[in-house]
């Protein structure tokens, strides 16, 4: 088959260019990903650079996480207590705002979060390092960029995540107290009681392993868009750069919420 | 008598995506001597360096570093070679979230089970070869073209490496800067004992440096051997290139008269005055 053949648009190839493009993003993006996981353990000098990692992607999210936990909550609050009270149920108001904050919000809005603080500055950096020779230099010195860029990123999302997910809930949790209890009258004890009694240990579980699993994708689809920025036709330089931080934010994004169903579908 | 490695091409053929940029190279850069790449813009010199280097495969044929097939060679023997070269990029290369101390000293962190104390003395001595040795704490961005370029140059030599490829050192740098550049990189050589591999436009630099000179063009190379031969050469496309010679135009370069000053949004002339062109109507 010739080049022009494969590239033809409405052509009956066309269909299988784009198969064979996705199929060959995907197994690039699994190789990347096994890499990166298995070079997380090459040695101590990781570990600097991991703590490094998670300050940046973990320490420096706490802010934005805690303001975003809390606005969630105070609307989940608001919301289900106005919901529930039609119906009698605002005793139920705990109960609602624990299980979707542990199960679905939590792990899915920090994700999100994450990816528009951490993982477009990961993509950038990597990116502009690829276009400035830096990778270059150092797969020249003998020092493995995957080892020295991509691993400790993947050791600190894998990491930070699950602990902001959790500070996340947390939060939220007071903030529905705050909407639902002080604002328009729920019962406290009602409240704290129905938030403890509804949460089981698959709850919390499940909602750590949907955060590892949005680590695993963020981090990877992130670092990997940055690595082959230079492989991206048509937009070298700078632009190339900002395509990629774009493509990763929003491929994070849709992939999130397409294996939160999954993960949800699978879980509960 | 130099122990420095060489470097031999075989039938090399480099590109990209299959399409080859330069082909059909047979070269061999001796040992322990500085030899020089040259050629006009966009002719594959900084592409062959890349595939020297194994940043990207070749398209066919064999590199030979010291005996060695390197597109064969096992990870790692090529790992080895790897810690053995030293590569002087075109804006230094130089990672930027570290200090100048830092970057210099990487290679011997991630190699070496040097104390750090002793890192630090290597690293200071490596600046003040380049006479940076004040500059240890800043950072990339706080360094000028020429600075960058040193900089690059003490950590290309950290290692002791007995290959060092420079890729265009000169660019960008003023005919002072440029000198001092040239005479820092034959005094690493001959400090070191080096194989160096320089890649440039710089005519100067090449008749001040140049042990062996590559000239690539048209898809190839074109002429290989000492300066002093390339000097007497006839070939009239090297002649044109060592005399600084523009290339004989068939047809004129400029076809358009000058932009009617009318058809712009403001009236410039009010404050710059009419052109010289526009009075004359406009005439090429």
């Amino acid at each position: 088959m010739t080049e022009k053949a494969r590239g033809t648009i409405g052509s009956t190839y066309f269909p299988g260019k784009v198969c064979k493009d996705i199929l060959d993003e995907m197994g690039g993006l699994f190789i990347f990903f096994l890499d990166s996981l298995r070079l997380i353990f090459a040695g101590w000098g990781q570990f600097p650079k991991i703590v490094r990692q998670v300050y940046f992607i973990g320490v420096q999210s706490v802010s934005v996480i805690a303001l975003i936990g809390l606005f969630s909550g105070m609307v989940m609050g608001m919301q289900l207590y106005f919901a529930l009270s039609m119906f009698g149920a605002d005793g139920f108001l705990g109960t609602s705002v624990a299980l979707s904050m542990v199960r679905e919000l939590a792990p899915v809005l920090t994700a999100i979060m994450l990816t528009g603080r951490a993982g477009s500055a990961m993509t950038a950096e990597i990116g502009v390092m690829r276009i400035s020779e830096q990778v270059d230099a150092l797969t020249i010195m003998g020092v493995n960029p995957m080892r020295y860029l991509v691993a400790p990123k993947m050791a600190a999302c894998l990491i930070s995540f699950p602990i902001l997910t959790a500070f996340f809930n947390l939060i939220a949790m007071w903030g529905g107290w705050l909407t639902g209890v002080k604002l328009l009258g729920a019962n406290a004890g009602v409240y704290w009681s129905r938030v403890q009694s509804s949460l089981d240990y698959s709850d919390i579980e499940g909602g750590f392993i949907k955060s590892m699993v949005f680590a695993v994708l963020v981090c990877t689809i992130c670092c990997f868009e940055g690595f082959y920025t230079h492989t991206r036709s048509g937009h070298a330089g700078p632009e190339g750069v900002s395509q990629s931080t774009t493509n990763a934010v929003v491929k994070s994004c849709v992939v999130i919420l397409m294996a939160d169903y999954i993960l949800t579908s699978l879980l509960w | 008598m130099s122990t420095a490695p060489n470097i031999r091409l075989e039938n090399l053929a480099v590109g990209y995506g299959g399409n080859p940029v330069v082909s059909d190279l047979n070269i061999e850069f001796p040992s322990g001597k500085l030899s020089m790449v040259v050629g006009g813009s966009g002719c594959g010199k900084s592409t062959l360096i890349k595939h020297i280097l194994q940043l990207q495969p070749p398209i066919s044929g064999k590199i030979f570093v010291g005996g060695h097939d390197v597109c064969t060679m096992s990870k790692r023997k090529n790992h080895c070679i790897r810690l053995r070269t030293g590569v002087l990029f075109q804006d230094g290369a130089l990672l930027g979230s570290l200090r100048l101390k830092d970057n210099v000293a990487l290679p011997l962190r991630e190699h070496t089970r040097l104390k750090e104390e002793q890192i630090l003395h290597i690293v200071q001595d490596r600046l003040n070869m380049v006479g940076l040795g004040h500059a240890l704490e800043l950072y990339p961005n706080e360094l000028s073209g020429g600075m960058r370029k040193r900089a690059g140059l003490a950590r290309a030599l950290v290692m002791d490496p007995q290959v060092l490829f420079c890729d265009e050192p000169t660019s960008g740098l003023d005919p002072v800067m440029s000198a001092e550049l040239d005479q820092l990189l034959l005094e690493m050589m001959r400090h070191f004992d080096m194989t160096m591999v320089v890649v440039s436009h710089d005519l100067a630099s090449m008749r001040g440096l140049a042990d062996f000179v590559v000239i690539l063009g048209e898809g190839t190379s074109l002429y290989q051997g000492t300066i002093e031969d390339l000097e007497e050469t006839e070939d009239p496309y090297l002649r044109r290139f060592l005399d600084r010679v523009a290339e004989e135009r068939t047809a004129p370069r400029l076809t358009l008269p000058p932009l009617d000053p009318s058809m712009m949004k403001l009236n410039c002339n009010k404050i710059l005055g009419e052109k010289e062109t526009a009075r004359k109507g406009g005439q090429c």
